[in-house]
């Protein structure tokens, strides 16, 4: 039936829509009820599959929307008539490009998950947990679909509260560690952060529902969109403050300034998790939230300008930190926010298929370049200190190592691509990737929005190219540390390669990453698809002069990267920085990532657990203490009134009698 | 003064002093001899009041069955007489005749002097009462209580029996 | 031809010396037989009432009464045995251990 319904392309699957939220749903309530029984081996098997069915659905939506492009809304559910708000799937083409990213990126993620987890597990000492992390990641799966494919920011708001959960979830799985393995409640903490400031974040997302339905009086997409016009003539600083407040809500989402500080603390998760929700899918939420509203912003020119600053400025300034950080997944962290600015910047333009198309780019090169960390990560530990089933004996260390050896530390590797050569050269592709050097996919990406940014403003433009710059200049700085030179410790001389359903998963996104530029180049298909739901967009093509400055920077930058790290790479773990000498304070600076956390505590945080403890004072002083005294007036009140229970069944039949009594002698009365 | 009248007055001095015996006795089959006499005299007063299917069902309910369930009891528990006057809250005693006796007053001044005549018995209606009058209403218009009152009958020997299963086996 | 009155004075008169024996009667079946006297109290009422309006419905409720104090009865005789063979007593004021 199926079959002959894709052959014909008459019929359509939209009805499928809501199966993308169900099939993981299911997987994990799965998982849930059964995770014991069925064993590592089964848990995973569920949960690929159920994340996999999934993306079969989004497969299945794109399909039908080829034949009808216009798209279509599957309603399922009434939820709150009053205000006229369901449970709608909207199925347009730019929601499925989104579902067809979480769908097939997540699935790669899980099935890679379902190996790195194995060794995860058993290096923190608790096998048990392995259900537990595939029953978050489905969830995660399932909350960003709903994410993505609502039909009302209400049911937009949903899914993004659902993914942040997963995300604090997933950050503090291994809670009672710090990303060291010591126990500690780092990870808790970073857990805590990433939930604090995305709810910031969220508060303004709320105050700008709750503005938009005072003043469009729904939140259903199409029917805001369709009063934008009106609006905007009848009462334009209205719009002006919904889109601020929406990009507030971005700013936390997405991790942009200033909100930004959660996403690298956030790497305390597991890799998959870093791969999956801070890199390739969850944190671009907001960019696929302004562009979903792009209605709205295109009728504020100035809330188009703030978002394309904050995501230039956020583009560079997290570049810089990148610049001076040494754990590798804090690199890649930091290279995540610098690239969610550039998409931020892109939205800000107007360059909306730009921004999706870098979108679709960064998911496939940051989610290989996370999981190859995660491959280096795991390798070295499995070097360090060896499971049973490597060789090993049980809690054994190798003694050879470095004092303070930490296998995320990028001074401690050198030379792993003899060692590990699968994800040596997969690594390199996706670093290459993210460069900019052609033809891989972000030089086309990252060149339509930096060749957008030029014909539509000079700061951001200027800002964009530094930061390309400094991209190129950090990755170089990364691969030319942990993979060329000489191994720096034991652990990196005797790095074990990663089992199949890694590297295959590698290999795969290596393979996106080269082709994805086959989107949009050398037709603009990607730019034709999206037109269907965000209007006619100009397609910027390939700007030779733009395209060749940017790959020239790429390549000049990462010359640069190995003059300084590949020529004469590191001795030892402790020598320093050779960027330290000649930049000084400034090198200090990106070292500390610009002493941000700091300023936070010192001007937000700290005053506000002053305030705190007062309150908490206040609490323990007064409230509690009326609540106390009133416990203890009652408990002293109503031990006097028990004697009246005298246990004697005739005294409680006198006391009724005289309440009967007295109760007729007043009607008597009366 | 009509015999009527005269008839309820003897039956109502019987049924007061029966009572008063029941309430005053120290003997427990004394005790209950004396509430049989209340119910009898309570069945003659339901046939002036013509309702003779309901003494016919006081007589074998009330003063067969339940009194014989009484005895049964006795029978079980023996004729013990206690202190009536003693007791860990004697207190109590003259205060409940004192609540009781003003009750009582504070009633027949009501029905004597407030109420107003609440009309006249009117028996003679033929039919009236009927066991075939009763069960055409019950059957209708309270045939759903009825039917509930035969599962709370059930329920109640249900729960007598396995109240009493271990005295039975002994 | 009686009035209605005397009849519901009667039927208060044997309530109130129902009430008594449940209020100063220690032995628990006397304690039993003054809640069977007040409900036949409550049944004159009924059926005294039921005449005066020449509606049967009162007479009905009369037979309601009869059937749950027959279901009352045995279950409370019941319990009373029960009661009796644990503790060898017939004071009702022998138990009150449920005090405040």
């Amino acid at each position: 039936m199926f079959f002959s319904e894709v052959t014909n392309q008459a019929g359509t699957f939209f009805y499928l829509a809501p199966w993308a939220v169900f099939f993981p749903v299911i997987g994990l309530l799965f998982n849930m009820a059964f995770g014991r029984k069925i064993g590592e081996k089964g848990v995973a098997m569920v949960a690929v599959a159920a994340s996999t069915l999934s993306f079969v659905v989004a497969v299945l939506l794109w399909l039908s929307l080829r034949a009808q492009p216009e798209g279509t809304v599957i309603p399922l559910a009434s939820w709150m008539t009053v205000v006229d708000v369901s449970w709608a799937f909207r199925v347009d083409t730019l929601a499925v490009t989104m579902m067809l990213v979480v769908g097939g990126v997540g699935s790669l993620i899980h099935l890679y998950a379902a190996g790195y987890m194995h060794y995860d597990v058993r290096y923190k000492g608790d096998p048990g947990r392995y259900g537990r992390f595939f029953v978050f990641m489905n969830l995660f799966i399932a909350s960003m679909m709903l994410l993505v494919s609502g039909n009302s920011y209400l049911m937009l708001f949903v899914g993004w509260e659902g993914v942040g959960l997963c995300s604090y979830l997933l950050i503090g799985f291994w809670f009672e560690y710090d990303t060291k393995g010591n126990l500690s409640t780092e990870n808790a903490k970073a857990g805590k952060k990433a939930f604090v400031a995305n709810r910031i974040g969220d508060f303004g997302f709320m105050a700008a529902m709750f503005y938009m339905f005072t003043v469009f009086g729904t939140l259903n997409f199409d029917k805001v969109f369709a009063e934008v016009p009106a609006v905007a003539s009848a009462n334009p600083h209205a719009l002006l403050i919904i889109t601020l407040l929406l990009l507030l809500g971005v700013t936390g989402k997405s991790a942009q300034i200033p909100l930004y500080v959660w996403l690298p603390d956030a790497m305390a998760g597991p890799t998959p998790v870093s791969a999956l929700i801070h890199a390739a899918t969850m944190v671009t939420a907001g960019v696929y939230l302004v562009a979903r509203s792009h209605v709205l912003y295109d009728a504020v020119p100035a809330a188009q300008h703030a978002v394309a600053l904050v995501g230039a400025l956020t583009a560079l300034f997290a570049a810089t930190i990148a610049v001076g950080q040494y754990d590798i997944k804090k690199v890649l962290a930091y290279s995540t926010i610098s690239q969610l600015g550039f998409m931020v910047a892109a939205v800000g333009v107007g360059a909306y298929v730009a921004a999706m198309f870098h979108l679709i780019a960064h998911a496939f090169f940051k989610a290989l370049l996370f999981l190859a960390a995660g491959s280096v990560i795991i390798a070295l530990e499995r070097a360090h200190h060896p499971l049973p089933e490597d060789g090993g004996a049980e809690g054994e260390h190798h003694g050879n190592d470095p004092e303070g050896f930490d296998p995320q530390d990028m001074r401690f590797m050198g030379g792993l691509r003899k060692v590990i050569p699968v994800t040596f050269w997969t690594y390199l592709i996706g670093g290459l990737a993210l460069a900019g050097i052609p033809p891989l996919v972000a030089f086309f990406s990252k060149d339509e929005i930096i060749a957008e940014a030029k014909s539509a403003d000079a700061l951001v433009y200027w800002l964009l190219v530094t930061a390309a710059f400094l991209t190129a200049f950090y990755i170089g700085r990364q691969i030319f540390m942990v993979f060329f030179g000489e191994a720096r410790s034991h652990a990196a001389e005797h790095a074990k390669e990663s089992p199949w359903p890694m590297t295959s998963v590698l290999v795969t996104l290596a393979a996106l990453s080269v082709a994805g530029g086959l989107l949009n180049w050398p037709r603009p298909y990607l730019a034709e698809w999206l037109g269907h739901t965000l209007g006619e967009v100009e397609a910027a093509g390939l700007n030779p002069v733009v395209a060749g400055t940017s790959a020239t920077i790429a390549v000049v930058s990462l010359l640069l990267a190995w003059w300084l790290y590949g020529k004469r790479p590191l001795e030892s773990a402790g020598q320093p920085d050779p960027l330290k000498r000649p930049l000084g304070w400034v090198f200090t600076g990106m070292e500390a990532k610009w002493w941000v956390d700091e300023l936070y505590w010192a001007v937000v945080l700290n005053p506000y657990v002053a305030l705190s403890r007062i309150a908490a004072a206040f609490d323990v002083r007064v409230i509690d203490e009326t609540v106390n005294d009133t416990a203890w007036l009652t408990d002293f009140v109503g031990g006097k009134i028990a004697r009246w229970q005298t246990g004697f069944v005739r005294n409680y039949a006198l006391s009724v009698f005289v309440g009967v009594l007295l109760i007729f002698t007043y009607l008597l009365w009366r | 003064m009509s015999i009527d009248l005269l008839v309820l007055l003897v039956l109502a001095l019987i049924a007061i002093g029966a009572a008063l015996g029941m309430l005053f006795s120290r003997n427990v089959v004394y005790a209950l001899l004396f509430l049989v006499l209340v119910m009898l005299t309570l069945a003659v007063l339901y046939l002036i009041l013509g309702a003779p299917f309901l003494a016919l069902a006081q007589v074998t309910v009330y003063a067969g069955a339940i009194m014989v369930l009484f005895l049964f009891a006795v029978m079980v528990l023996g004729t013990h007489s206690l202190d009536e006057l003693g007791g860990p809250i004697g207190w109590q005693r003259p205060w409940a005749f004192f609540l009781t006796a003003v009750f009582l007053i504070e009633v027949v001044y009501a029905f004597a002097a407030r109420v107003g005549k609440l009309g006249l018995l009117s028996c003679a209606e033929a039919g009236f009462g009927s066991p075939a009058a009763i069960g055409k209403l019950l059957f209708n218009q309270y045939l759903l209580p009825f039917e509930v009152t035969s599962v709370l009958l059930l329920a109640a020997t249900i729960g007598a029996v396995v109240l009493t299963k271990d005295v039975l086996s002994e | 031809m009686v009035p209605t009155n005397y009849l519901i004075i009667l039927s208060a008169v044997l309530f109130l010396i129902g009430v008594a024996g449940v209020l100063v009667r220690r032995n628990v079946l006397v304690v039993y037989m003054s809640i069977e006297l007040m409900l036949n109290a409550a049944n004159l009422a009924f059926a005294a009432f039921a005449s005066a309006f020449g509606a049967l419905d009162g007479q009905i409720a009369v037979f309601f009464v009869m059937t749950v104090a027959a279901a009352e009865v045995a279950v409370g005789l019941a319990i009373l045995v029960t009661i009796f063979r644990t503790r060898q007593s017939v004071d009702v004021d022998s138990l009150h251990q449920l005090k405040g």
